[in-house]
């Protein structure tokens, strides 16, 4: 029915009860078409799609639904978070439509947080704005603003909760949701350090919500899924956008820390197929041991000017060329860190080559179980999500291309823009359930 | 994928230094032929083909008309003669040796007519000129893979036991399964450098489905980068010690505890190495290389996991130089299976895996022998059996590491097969205890036999008098055995599961390897005479009872003649001392009924109704057993009108009567007793072999021939009579038939065990219940 077969019913929903949920379901999936739900709001007329259009046909619905969203809407500010393994997401909504009215009453903790989040692009030494993928001019229940997507290292949480508390962040009575593994294990410290109340949500039905979310609400600029045209080809290989309308069954990789693989049949029907702990983790742990490295980019840096023939065994080191009787070519790898036994091979290699092999390795082994389960599961769309695939083409190419070949163009491989941040989105979007 | 390692090459310089015991190891040179050899990454498995020579004892009837009336002379006449049987020969060694081994072979080759060698592994490139120059054959090189797959049919085909699921805190670390009779459909998951996974659907269909380039090599490679350790066993080592917490992120340092909506315990690894990327420390090289050896066997079972899947298959073996004879990794995949099918599917692995490549080939090369078309049998005294593979090592094992390991197989005459009568022949399982599980029965029958060796070295001493040489060779027989006991009280799991069968067998192998093929032959000769002198009284005697006194007169014939049996320690002092020791004696020896497991009012209220068409009789000793308590219990069976099918043993084992014994002894009743010459002629009683040359039973290796008579004959009774046959094996053995187990327990422990004394008795009637319905 919706846009990208995102359902927004239930509790996602803020008028479900008592509204023409019809029109309801429609609020905010509708949302990126910043002047026309203004328009709506304000009563003005602006023109949009067929589509939107046909969408807002009921004013006089619209006109109570939004007095409806008045009312249950959460007070700001608008958090989503996601505490990983080795990084924190968090989302963040900016309302643009602030009236003077709003302004001065807005307290001044809410104030100083929103003029933190919004005039840096860097927090401290490790906190980043992603400002490439900031959704301008968004619509969410009701307001317009923006949706900015931030990271930092789980380990400087503290940091973040004595900032939360200088901010007097518990002075606002907002409910932060939260989730990921961290949303369990530092609720305690949210609450001693920060006096904050975490409402602790299911990572995996989070990380649905934010990536059907998501894709709905991203209709200009670049597509927010796309996939690689010609992965085989590494002269014709190219990015080409994606339309996810309608998706199930799909698989979703998640790839962070460690690795999740789902089966999704609906918006609320997925199930867990199996995952590896061969992950983002073990890769930049790897590269830190192995090069001594200590950031995913300077990893991302080294592994793009390395060669990983020098490290990897190949099927041709072994058989002088294609293994036919198994119908091997001669470039596929036939042990990854293989020639490393070797001792005089230890010290020729470069701490590039090895950060090469590291990535190619873990890439290849997610694509090779990836496979197996699209395999096991019969699907043959494959959504890869995560943030080891952030600023990471590298292993994106070689994901398209690994489930390319050896499906023989059965199986296609499809990435998200906003790779790390859905589960936080997901969290964000419960927040309308918890007022 | 291969088993090709080049690292080891460091290593490689010729140490010449070495002196092999040749005749040891490389045994049988003289007849060899058909050379194959498997060169790995850092061992060579070489296999040939040899005939040899044994002595074997045959009986042979003299004329008796002109014989039947002087007294003392024996029926019948016992020769030794030579026989010629084909024996393979599997050697590993360390690639170091080679150059030792090569000279060697050259050295003792005699067969002109071999000219090629096969060869497969990584190494039979490197190697190639080296062994071409050396032993003058041309190398001709097999498909690694090709080869495997072949070697590891063969092995599952002939090898009882072949297959064990390993489990580390369990009362044994190796459980053997049972020969399954179809060994298709399988997943060979082959763990060399990389990883290799096999789909075997048929002797010659096979097909790669899948492999990962993360593998043995990966563990190796990268675990020699981050620990600076070289050696593949050092790093294993490493991380049998190490702590694999301190460097993986777990599901409770990202979620505090267990993701428990997921299933996920707090304790599983969410991300490999995943604390190394943030902590800054040191690690230890344990923590690291634990860790890795987790991330590539949890890595490779689960792709092993998806891949059985979509293939729907459940039996799943590994092998590679990852696998083989590390308890660690064994371990590691195990776990790493159990966890990802949820026990659904068990990592199984093979006693002779390193042997698969050089078997393979060797076939390859033999394939005008047809070794397939035969059955062939783990000869336990030329084979090394499994090594120890506990951290701690025994000292035994710790002098053979680094050195030389053998599998030696024979060639059996005759095909073997299931007993059609079995009620499931995948779940039979002969022995009754397994001694490797059974802490102290094992110790108990180790003991036993270790104690019993004494009598057997004199037996064999006695049974050649006539040759000077004998004692020597029956010293080294108990050299040999000796050192078996001794592997096997650490190694109980050397030769598969150990059982009383297998310690028996191993005891008939080694005294065949120094030609003592026969020991109780004279023996055997001696009784037999004298109980033929008492066949006709006692049948007189039978004859005279009411029907149902003869009934319980012929079961307590059978059970007397059960009492003399060399093999029990109780017995055979009795006979040494008291050679007199008579059928009546035997008879106040045993146990007054109730007998400790009686079912005869049963047997006898079957008897009073219809005949049984056929009876299969399992018969156990010469002398009084065969002839006074089988025969005249025979002879009633044939006289309600049922068939009589008497399987014997093919060879020689302890005072059992063989089948060319038990010919002659039938001739000679069947010339006294005209019931018995008349059955023969109207071919109503059969003798046939059992294929077997031990004193106990497994019906799952059985004459093809035996199998087939007992189909056609409608068979619906068998009687298994012997401590042997009836108490160590097939006790629980569940037959589609009605079926007679009957016995004297002659070991005090066993009978204790039992709930019993010694001398007690053991009469099981069975009838199964599908029959029983019919009733």
């Amino acid at each position: 029915m919706e846009l990208n077969g995102y359902h927004c019913d239930g509790e996602a929903c803020p008028e479900t009860e008592d509204e023409d949920t019809t029109v309801s379901k429609q609020c905010w999936v509708d949302a990126p078409c910043s002047n026309i739900e203004s328009a709506n709001m304000e009563n003005t007329t602006t023109s949009g799609t067929v589509h939107r259009e046909r969408r807002v046909s009921n004013s006089t619905s619209s006109r109570q639904r939004i007095d409806s969203l008045k009312k249950n809407r959460p007070p700001f500010p608008w958090f989503g978070m996601d505490i990983g393994g080795t990084l924190v997401k968090l989302v963040y909504f900016e309302p643009k439509d602030i009236t003077a009215e709003e302004e001065q009453e807005e307290v001044e903790s809410l104030k100083s947080i929103r003029h933190y989040l919004t005039s840096h692009t860097a927090y401290g030494k490790t906190g980043i704005r992603d400002v490439h993928l900031e959704l301008p001019d968004l619509m969410l229940w009701g307001r317009k603003g923006s949706l900015h997507f931030i990271r930092f290292p789980t380990q400087e949480l503290p940091a973040f909760l004595q900032m939360g508390r200088e901010k007097h962040f518990s002075s606002l009575h907002t409910t932060l949701c939260a989730t990921g593994g961290g949303a369990y294990k530092f609720e305690a410290d949210f609450r001693t350090m920060a006096d904050l109340q975490l409402l602790k949500l299911d990572e995996l039905d989070c990380l649905i919500k934010g990536v059907l979310y998501i894709d709905s609400v991203v209709s200009s600029g670049p597509s927010e899924c796309y996939y690689y045209e010609n992965p085989t080809d590494t002269e014709h290989c190219q990015q080409k956008a994606y339309n996810l309308e309608n998706p199930y069954p799909l698989l979703l990789v998640n790839i962070g820390s460690g690795v999740s693989i789902l089966a999704v049949y609906s918006k609320d029907d997925y199930k867990r197929v199996t995952g590896t702990s061969l992950g983002g983790g073990t890769f930049l742990g790897l590269c830190c041991l192995l090069t001594g490295c200590s950031t995913f980019e300077e990893a991302l840096e080294m592994a793009a000017r390395g060669e990983s023939a020098r490290v990897d065994k190949l099927v041709r080191d072994i058989y002088g060329g294609d293994y036919e009787r198994f119908g091997l070519p001669g470039w596929a790898v036939a042990s990854s860190f293989g020639n490393m036994m070797c001792k005089e091979k230890r010290d020729s290699v470069s701490k590039e080559d090895l950060a090469r092999s590291t990535l190619i390795t873990i890439t290849n082994n997610i694509g090779s179980i990836t496979r197996m389960c699209a395999l096991n599961e019969n699907i043959e769309r494959v959504v890869f999500v995560g943030n080891f695939l952030r600023v990471n083409t590298l292993s994106m190419k070689l994901l398209a291309y690994a489930l390319d070949y050896w499906s023989k163009g059965q199986l296609k491989a499809l990435f998200l823009r906003h790779e790390g941040y859905f589960c936080a989105v997901g969290a964000l979007l419960e927040l309308l359930n918890s007022s | 994928m291969a088993t090709y390692v080049e690292a080891v090459r460091g290593s490689h310089s010729m140490d010449k230094s070495i002196t092999l015991p040749p005749d040891e190891i490389f045994r049988n040179l003289e007849n060899a032929k058909r050379f194959a050899i498997d060169i790995g990454g850092s061992l060579t498995k070489l296999a040939y083909y040899s005939t040899v020579q044994h002595k074997v004892a045959k009986v042979r009837s003299f004329d008796h008309a002109a014989k039947q009336e002087s007294d003392g002379e024996p029926l019948y006449e016992i020769s030794v003669q030579e026989e010629i049987t084909a024996r393979l020969h599997f050697i590993k060694f360390e690639n170091t040796y080679i150059e030792t081994c090569l000279d060697f072979i050259k050295d003792h080759l005699v067969n002109t007519e071999t000219k090629v060698i096969k060869a497969t592994g990584g190494g039979a490139y490197k190697f190639k000129d080296l062994i071409e120059k050396k032993l003058k054959l041309k190398v001709d090189k097999e498909d690694e893979m090709s080869c495997l797959i072949k070697g590891c049919n063969f092995v599952l085909k002939n090898i009882p036991h072949e297959v064990f699921v390993y489990a580390k805190h369990g009362d044994s670390e190796f459980r053997f399964q049972n020969t399954h009779p179809d060994i298709f459909p399988y997943l060979l998951v082959n763990i060399g450098s990389g990883v290799s996974i096999v789909k075997v659907e048929a002797e010659d269909r096979f097909e790669r489905i899948g492999g990962s380039s993360i593998g043995g090599g990966t563990f190796w490679g990268l675990g020699a980068l981050l620990t600076k350790t070289k050696r593949f066993d050092e790093l294993l080592q490493l991380a049998s010690r190490g702590q694999h917490t301190s460097v993986d992120m777990l599901v409770k340092d990202i979620y505090g505890g267990a993701y428990g909506c997921l299933g996920l315990t707090g304790d599983l690894i969410a991300s490999s190495f995943g604390k190394s990327a943030t902590a800054e420390k040191e690690f230890s090289k344990e923590d690291m290389a634990k860790s890795l050896l987790h991330m590539i066997s949890n890595d490779i079972g689960q792709l092993a996991c998806l891949y059985a899947r979509l293939h729907n298959l459940s039996r799943v073996y590994f092998g590679g130089f990852f696998i083989r004879g590390h308890p660690v990794t064994m371990h590691t995949i195990t776990y790493s299976i159990n966890y990802f099918t949820k026990g659904e599917v068990q990592a199984l692995f093979l006693r002779h895996e390193g042997y698969l490549g050089a078997i393979g080939a060797f076939l390859k090369g033999a394939e005008e022998d047809n070794p397939n078309q035969y059955c062939w049998g783990e000869n336990y005294a030329g084979s090394s059996g499994l090594l120890s593979v506990s951290p701690e090592l025994n000292p035994m094992q710790r002098e053979r590491s680094g050195t030389f390991d053998m599998l030696e197989m024979d060639r059996l005459e005759r095909q073997l097969v299931n007993l059609p009568l079995l009620q499931d022949s995948s779940s039979y399982i002969p022995d009754t205890v397994d001694l490797t599980e059974d802490t102290l029965a094992r110790e108990y029958w180790l003991c036993c036999f270790e104690e019993a060796l004494d009598g057997v070295v004199k037996r064999a001493i006695a049974s050649q008098k006539d040759q000077p040489e004998a004692a020597e060779r029956a010293e080294k027989f108990r050299q040999k055995y000796r050192d078996k006991l001794q592997t096997l009280r650490h190694q109980p799991f050397a030769y598969g599961s150990l059982t009383v069968r297998s310690l028996l067998d191993t005891r008939e192998h080694c005294l065949n390897e120094f030609n003592f093929p026969d020991p109780y032959s004279k023996i055997k000769q001696k009784e037999n005479d004298l109980a033929l002198k008492s066949y006709q009284r006692v049948l007189k005697t039978l004859e005279e009872l009411s029907w149902e006194q003869r009934q319980i007169a012929l079961v307590r014939g059978l059970l007397a003649g059960n009492v003399f049996d060399w093999g029990a320690k109780a017995v055979s002092d009795v006979l040494e001392s008291d050679p007199e020791f008579g059928f009546e004696k035997a008879k106040q020896q045993l146990q007054e009924r109730p007998w400790l497991v009686d079912t005869y009012n049963q047997w006898i209220e079957r008897l009073k109704g219809p005949p049984h068409k056929c009876a299969l009789f399992f018969v156990d000793n010469s002398g009084m057993d065969i002839i006074l308590g089988v025969f005249p219990f025979v002879r009633e069976l044939l006289s309600r009108g049922t068939e009589v099918v008497l399987a014997s043993n093919s060879g020689p084992a302890l005072n059992d009567v063989t089948n060319g014994e038990l010919q002659i002894l039938t001739e000679r009743i069947a010339a006294m007793d005209p019931a018995i010459q008349a059955s023969l002629s109207e071919d109503r009683l059969t003798l046939v072999q059992s294929g077997s040359s031990s004193p106990c039973l497994d019906l799952s290796r059985l004459d093809k021939v035996l199998a087939t008579v007992v189909r056609e004959r409608g068979t619906d009774l068998v009687v298994i009579e012997g401590m042997g046959r009836a108490i160590h094996t097939n006790y629980y053995a569940a037959l589609s038939c009605e079926s007679l187990k009957l016995a004297v327990i002659k070991n005090s422990w066993l009978a204790d065990r039992l709930g019993g004394k010694i001398f007690s008795v053991v009469f099981k009637y069975e009838v199964p219940s599908i029959i029983q319905g019919h009733h």
